[in-house]
C-alpha cells in the first residue's frame, strides 16, 4: 500500500437546510489518479471547496499527508441539524484560508476557468510562484531580492516551455482559446509546486480529440512532477481511461467506490445517472 | 425628560426624513447594485427648486410642481447617466453617479451664486407647537406619521401590484428577470421615479426645519440616508426606515449628550456634539463588522 | 499589459520626465513673474499626482474600492503641521490652547516621513475590520472612517494637539516647484517599483480574481492590508505636501468631495495606469485653476470679437448637433436618450446663440462666478460616459512609443 495523501473523514457541508455533502469519507493515495463523479448538483465541487478551504465544512476532518488540515465540529444550530453519525469525534477547529492550503501543497483548477484574464500568460504563472519566493514587500520593491525574482522567472519560463506554452508567454490570458486556457490553468496550478493536484472538470467544454489529449497530458504531468491527482469529471471516457479508483457521489452521499470496471457495472451508479422510477 | 424630549423628537423627525431619502438608495441598490451618490443631490435640488418656485407662485402650486420636476430629474439622470453604462463594470457606473452629484452641486452653486437660500415658510407645517415642555414645529410631529403612511403605501405597491412584482423579480435576479420578458428599463425608471418622489417630499420636511438650502446641503443627509440603508440591510425597505430612525435618534442624542449629562449634575464641556455626524459612520462600521449584511439584509454567497 | 522589453519606449519616457524636471528647474530661475500661474499649477498638480497615484494603487491595481483618501491626507497634513510649527510660533497658532502641548519640532524630511507613517498606522487599524468587506461596502466604510477622522480632528477637547477647528499655520513650506517635484517623483518611483515587483503582480491578481488569487497561495488579508497601508502612506505624504502648498491646514477641507475629486482624476487618467493618473492630475489642476478661469469672469466683447465668438460657437455646436443626430439613428451603441439629451442641449445653445446675435448684446452671457465648475463637471460627465477608459486606459507611457510588432505569430503556432 502506498501512503495516503488526502484523507477526508465524514465531511458534511450544510447551507441552511440544504445538505450539499453528507458524511463523505474518502482517501487518495500517493501517485494515484482518483476521480469523483456524480450527476449535476451531487456536491462534488462543494467537496472540493471544503478541501481547499473555500468553505468551512459543517462537520468532519480533512487530513493531508497524515496531518489534520481542516477540522470542524458542528456548533449551535448546526449541531441539531447535523445528520451525520460521527458526532463528537472531532473536537478541534482548524479552518485555514485557501492560501495556506495551497502553501501546504494542494493546488486546484476551477470549474469555470479563473485565470487572471487581463494579465499575460507569463504573469499568470509568475503570480503562482509568488507564494514560495523568499522575499518581503520591502526587498521586492527595492529590488533587494533580485536573485529570487530571477529564479522565479527562470522557473516560470521552464514550466511554460515544458507545457508548450512558451511562445504564448506575452499573450493576454483572457484572449486565448478555451482549450489553451484550460492548459494554462493547470500550468499555473503546477507553478505552486503542489504534491496534490485537484482538477475541477478539466475536460468541460472539450471535444473528444481535446479530451484524449488531456488524458495523456494528465498522465504525463502526474509522472513528471510526481503528483497525486484528484479530479471531478463528467466525461466518462476520460474518467474510465485515466482513473485508478472512482468515487461516486449522489445527493451529497457517497454511493459507490471502486475501479472503473466495478463502477461501470454498479447498479446504484447506473440508477443515479439514468434515474430510477419510484417503485424500483 | 424635559431635556431629552426635544432631542428625541427632533431625532425621530430627522430619522423620518432620512428614511424618505434612504428608500431611494435602498431600492436603487436592490435593483442596480449601485450606490446612487447623486440621490442626496437630487434631494438638495428639490429644496432649491422649492425656494425659486415659491418666489413666483403660491406654495400649494409650487409644491406639486416641484415634486413633478424632481421626479423628472431623477428619471433623466437614470436615462442619461446610468442607462448607457448598464453593461459596464460596476465601478464605472458608481463613478458616473459621483460625476452627476458633482455636476448637480456645481450647477446649483452657479445658479445660487453659492449662497444659502432662505427656505420658504409653508403654512401649517412650519407653525410652532408645544409638546409637553418642548417647543417645536408641526413638521417634527407629522414627519413620522407621514413617513409611516408613505412606507405603507410603498410596501403595498411592491407587494400587490404588477410593477411591484416586476421590481421584486429584478431585484432578486436581474438576468433571469430580463429573460422572463420583464422590461428592465421601465422597472428601473419606476424605481428612480419613486425614489425621487420620496426624496422631494423628504426635502420639504427636512428643509422646513432648517433656515436655508445651499449647494452642499444634500451631501451629508444623502450620505447618512445611505448609511441608514446599509444599516438596515440594503435592498430592504423596512430595514432602511428602521435604520434611518436609529441614525436620526442617535445623532440627536449625541448632539444633546452634554445637556443630558448636565441633568445628572455632570458638567462636561468637551464638545461631544462635534461627533453628531461621525456617530452615524461609527454605527455603520460597527454593523458592517458585526453583521455585514445589515439588520435585515440577505446573505449573498459567491459561487466558486 | 505585455511584458516584452520595450527599450525605445522607456528611453523616450525617461527623456520626457528628465526634460520636464529640467524645464521646471530652469524656468523657475529665469521666468518672469507672469508665469506664476504655471508654477502654481505645477506645484498643486504634482501633489495631486502623488495622491491620485496612491489611490490608483488601491483602486486600479489592487481592485479595492476605497474612498478614504481624504481622511489619510488629513492625517498626513496634520501630522506634518503639528510637528513642524516652530516652537516660538506655537503661542500664536495655538492661541486658544495656551500654545498647545507639543513643544518641539522635527526636521522637515522626517516630518514628511512621519506623516506617511501616521496615515499608514491609521490605515492598518482601520483596515483590520473593514478590509474584509466587499466592494461597495468597503467604499462606504472607508468614506465613513474619513468622516470620523475629520470629526476627531475638529474636536475641541483635542485642541492642545490639533488646534481644534482652528487653522494650523506658520509651518515651514517648500518654496520651489522642484522640491515638490523631487518628493513626488521619489514617491511615484517607489510606487512604480512596487507595482512592477512580485508584490505588485500579486495585487493585480487580487484585482483580477480574489478567489483564484487565494488559490494561488496569495494571502488576501495580508496583501490587501499591505496595499491599503502603502496607499495611505503616500496619501499621507500627499496631504503633508498639500498643507505646505496651502501654507495652512484645516480639517474642514478634507471632505468626501475631495476624495471624489481624486477619484475622478484617476478615472480620467485611466484606472490602472500610473502615467494616466499623472497626466490627468496636471490636466485637471490646469483646467480647474488656470485654463478655465476665464469662464468665471464676466466678459464684455469688442464688436470684432463678437463676430468671431458667434461664428466659433455656431460651428462647434452645429457640428456637435449633427454628430449627435447621426448617432441617434444608429440602433447599436449607447442608448438614444444620451444622444437625445446631447442634441437637445446643442439645440438650446444654438437657439440662444441666434437670440444673442440678433439682440446685439456685447456681454458674454452665463460667464460669471461658478460657471467654470459647471463646464468642468459637464466635461467630466462626457469623459465618464463616452470615454470610460480614460486617457490612457491601462497603458503606460512607454507603451505608446513601442515599435510595431509582428501580429500573433506565436498564437497561431500553438493552435
Amino acid at each position: 500500500m502506498s501512503n495516503t495523501v488526502l484523507q477526508i473523514d465524514h465531511i458534511t457541508m450544510q447551507f441552511g437546510g440544504v445538505v450539499a455533502v453528507n458524511d463523505l469519507s474518502l482517501t487518495v493515495n500517493q501517485g494515484e489518479i482518483v476521480a469523483l463523479i456524480g450527476p449535476n448538483g451531487a456536491g462534488k465541487t462543494t467537496a472540493f471547496n471544503c478541501v481547499t478551504g473555500v468553505y468551512e465544512p459543517t462537520n468532519g476532518r480533512v487530513s493531508f499527508c497524515g496531518k489534520p488540515m481542516v477540522e470542524n465540529f458542528p456548533q449551535g444550530k448546526m449541531k441539531k441539524m447535523y445528520k451525520g453519525t460521527m458526532q463528537g469525534e472531532y473536537t478541534a477547529k482548524i479552518s485555514p484560508t485557501p492560501d495556506r492550503i495551497t502553501k501546504l501543497g494542494i493546488a486546484r483548477t476551477f470549474q469555470n476557468i479563473r485565470l487572471f484574464s487581463n494579465l499575460s500568460v507569463f504573469d499568470n504563472v509568475l503570480i503562482a510562484k509568488h507564494m514560495r519566493a523568499k522575499h518581503n514587500w520591502f526587498s521586492s520593491t527595492f529590488r533587494l531580492s533580485q536573485a529570487e525574482e530571477r529564479r522565479m522567472r527562470e522557473e516560470a519560463t521552464a514550466l511554460l516551455a515544458e507545457q508548450n506554452l512558451l511562445q504564448l508567454k506575452d499573450e493576454v490570458a483572457g484572449s486565448l482559446p478555451y482549450g489553451i486556457q484550460r492548459r494554462l490553468e493547470i500550468a499555473r496550478a503546477l507553478a505552486t509546486e503542489p504534491t496534490l493536484l485537484l482538477l475541477d472538470e478539466p475536460a468541460a467544454g472539450m471535444n473528444p480529440q481535446e479530451t484524449q489529449e488531456l488524458t495523456d497530458f494528465i498522465r504525463e504531468i502526474r509522472d513528471k512532477y510526481k503528483l497525486t491527482v484528484f479530479m471531478i469529471e463528467h466525461h466518462m471516457d476520460l474518467v474510465m481511461q485515466i482513473s485508478e479508483r472512482i468515487y461516486v457521489l449522489d445527493f451529497g452521499k457517497l454511493i459507490a467506490t471502486g475501479t472503473p470496471e466495478e463502477i461501470q457495472s454498479n447498479q446504484k451508479v447506473i440508477d443515479a445517472y439514468l434515474g430510477v422510477t419510484e417503485d424500483a | 425628560m424635559s431635556v431629552v424630549l426635544p432631542y428625541l423628537l427632533s431625532g425621530i423627525s430627522v430619522g423620518g426624513q432620512y428614511a424618505l431619502i434612504a428608500i431611494g438608495y435602498t431600492m436603487v441598490y436592490g435593483i442596480l447594485r449601485l450606490i446612487n451618490f447623486a440621490h442626496g443631490d437630487v434631494f438638495m435640488v428639490a429644496g432649491v427648486m422649492m425656494v425659486y418656485m415659491c418666489a413666483s407662485m403660491p406654495w400649494y402650486i409650487a409644491m406639486p410642481l416641484m415634486i413633478v420636476f424632481t421626479v423628472l430629474i431623477g428619471f433623466a439622470i437614470e436615462r442619461v447617466a446610468y442607462m448607457p453604462l448598464r453593461s459596464a463594470p460596476r465601478m464605472s457606473i458608481m463613478i458616473s453617479a459621483i460625476g452627476v452629484s458633482y455636476l448637480l452641486q456645481n450647477l446649483v452653486a452657479y445658479i445660487t451664486g453659492g449662497l444659502s437660500q432662505q427656505y420658504p415658510t409653508i403654512p401649517f407645517i412650519s407653525d410652532s407647537i408645544n409638546i409637553g415642555p418642548a417647543n417645536t414645529k408641526v413638521v417634527t410631529v407629522i414627519t413620522p406619521f407621514l413617513v409611516i403612511a408613505l412606507v405603507f403605501a410603498l410596501v403595498m405597491l411592491i407587494n400587490h401590484t404588477k410593477i411591484g412584482m416586476a421590481m421584486r423579480a429584478v431585484a432578486k435576479d436581474y438576468d433571469t428577470a430580463q429573460l422572463m420578458g420583464i422590461r428592465i428599463n421601465s422597472v428601473i425608471s419606476t424605481t428612480f421615479v419613486i425614489g425621487s418622489f420620496l426624496a422631494a417630499i423628504g426635502s420639504v420636511l427636512y428643509f422646513s426645519n432648517y433656515t436655508g438650502v445651499t449647494y452642499t446641503s444634500g451631501a451629508m443627509p444623502g450620505l447618512k440616508a445611505f448609511v441608514a440603508a446599509v444599516f438596515g440591510g440594503i435592498g430592504s425597505i423596512p430595514g432602511a426606515v428602521i435604520g434611518a430612525f436609529i441614525i436620526g435618534i442617535s445623532e440627536n442624542i449625541v448632539k444633546g449628550f452634554e445637556a443630558m449629562l448636565a441633568v445628572f449634575g455632570i458638567n462636561s464641556n468637551i464638545g461631544i456634539a462635534t461627533f453628531s455626524d461621525a456617530v452615524t459612520f461609527a454605527l455603520l462600521i460597527i454593523i458592517l463588522v458585526v453583521k455585514p449584511t445589515g439588520l435585515f439584509g440577505e446573505k449573498a454567497t459567491d459561487k466558486v | 499589459m505585455k511584458t516584452k522589453e520595450n527599450k525605445r519606449g522607456k528611453i523616450i519616457t525617461a527623456a520626457i520626465i528628465i526634460s520636464v524636471f529640467l524645464f521646471a528647474a530652469i524656468a523657475e530661475k529665469v521666468a518672469p513673474p507672469s508665469w506664476n500661474m504655471l508654477f502654481m499649477v505645477l506645484k498643486k498638480g504634482s501633489i495631486y499626482v502623488l495622491i491620485a497615484v496612491s489611490m490608483n494603487l488601491l483602486n486600479g491595481f489592487t481592485g479595492l474600492f476605497s474612498l478614504g483618501q481624504a481622511g489619510f491626507m488629513l492625517l498626513g497634513a496634520y501630522t506634518y503641521g503639528i510637528f513642524t510649527i516652530p516652537v516660538e510660533d506655537r503661542a500664536s497658532v495655538y492661541q486658544y490652547f495656551d500654545g498647545g502641548v507639543i513643544q518641539f519640532t522635527i526636521p522637515v524630511p522626517l516630518a514628511l516621513l512621519l506623516s506617511g507613517l501616521v496615515a499608514a498606522l491609521f490605515a492598518f487599524l482601520i483596515g483590520l475590520p473593514v478590509l474584509r468587506l466587499k466592494s461597495d461596502y468597503l467604499a462606504i466604510a472607508t468614506l465613513g472612517f474619513a468622516e470620523i477622522i475629520r470629526a476627531i480632528f475638529q474636536w475641541q477637547a483635542l485642541g492642545p494637539v490639533t488646534n481644534g477647528s482652528n487653522l494650523l499655520r506658520k509651518f515651514p513650506v517648500f518654496e520651489s516647484t522642484i522640491a515638490y517635484f523631487a518628493v513626488v517623483g521619489l514617491c511615484v518611483a517607489i510606487i512604480l517599483l512596487l507595482i512592477n515587483s512580485s508584490y505588485g503582480r500579486a495585487f493585480k491578481a487580487i484585482r483580477e480574481d480574489e478567489i483564484a488569487a487565494e488559490a494561488m497561495g496569495i494571502n488576501l488579508a495580508k496583501h490587501k492590508m499591505l496595499a491599503f497601508c502603502i496607499s495611505s502612506f503616500f496619501a499621507g505624504i500627499g496631504g503633508a505636501l498639500l498643507a505646505m502648498y496651502q501654507t495652512s491646514v484645516q480639517a474642514a477641507i478634507f471632505k468626501s468631495a475631495m476624495t471624489y475629486e481624486i477619484l475622478l482624476i484617476v478615472v480620467i487618467g485611466g484606472i490602472g495606469s500610473i502615467s494616466g493618473s499623472i497626466i490627468a492630475s496636471f490636466l485637471y489642476i490646469a483646467c480647474s485653476e488656470w485654463w478655465l478661469r476665464f469662464l468665471d469672469q464676466e466678459t464684455i466683447l469688442q464688436p470684432t470679437e463678437r463676430g468671431k465668438f458667434i461664428i466659433v460657437m455656431a460651428v462647434v455646436f452645429v457640428t456637435l448637433l449633427v454628430l449627435m443626430l447621426i448617432r441617434i439613428k444608429k440602433p447599436k451603441g449607447k442608448p438614444r436618450a444620451l444622444y437625445g439629451t446631447g442634441a437637445a442641449v446643442c439645440a438650446v445653445v444654438l437657439v440662444w446663440l441666434v437670440y444673442f446675435a440678433l439682440t446685439g448684446q456685447t456681454k458674454v452671457p452665463l460667464l460669471r462666478n461658478g460657471f467654470r465648475m459647471v463646464v468642468f463637471s459637464v466635461i467630466i460627465m462626457i469623459i465618464v460616459l463616452f470615454f470610460s477608459h480614460g486617457i490612457m486606459g491601462t497603458k503606460e507611457l512607454p507603451d505608446l512609443f513601442k515599435p510595431k510588432e509582428k501580429e500573433d505569430g506565436g498564437k497561431e503556432a500553438a493552435l
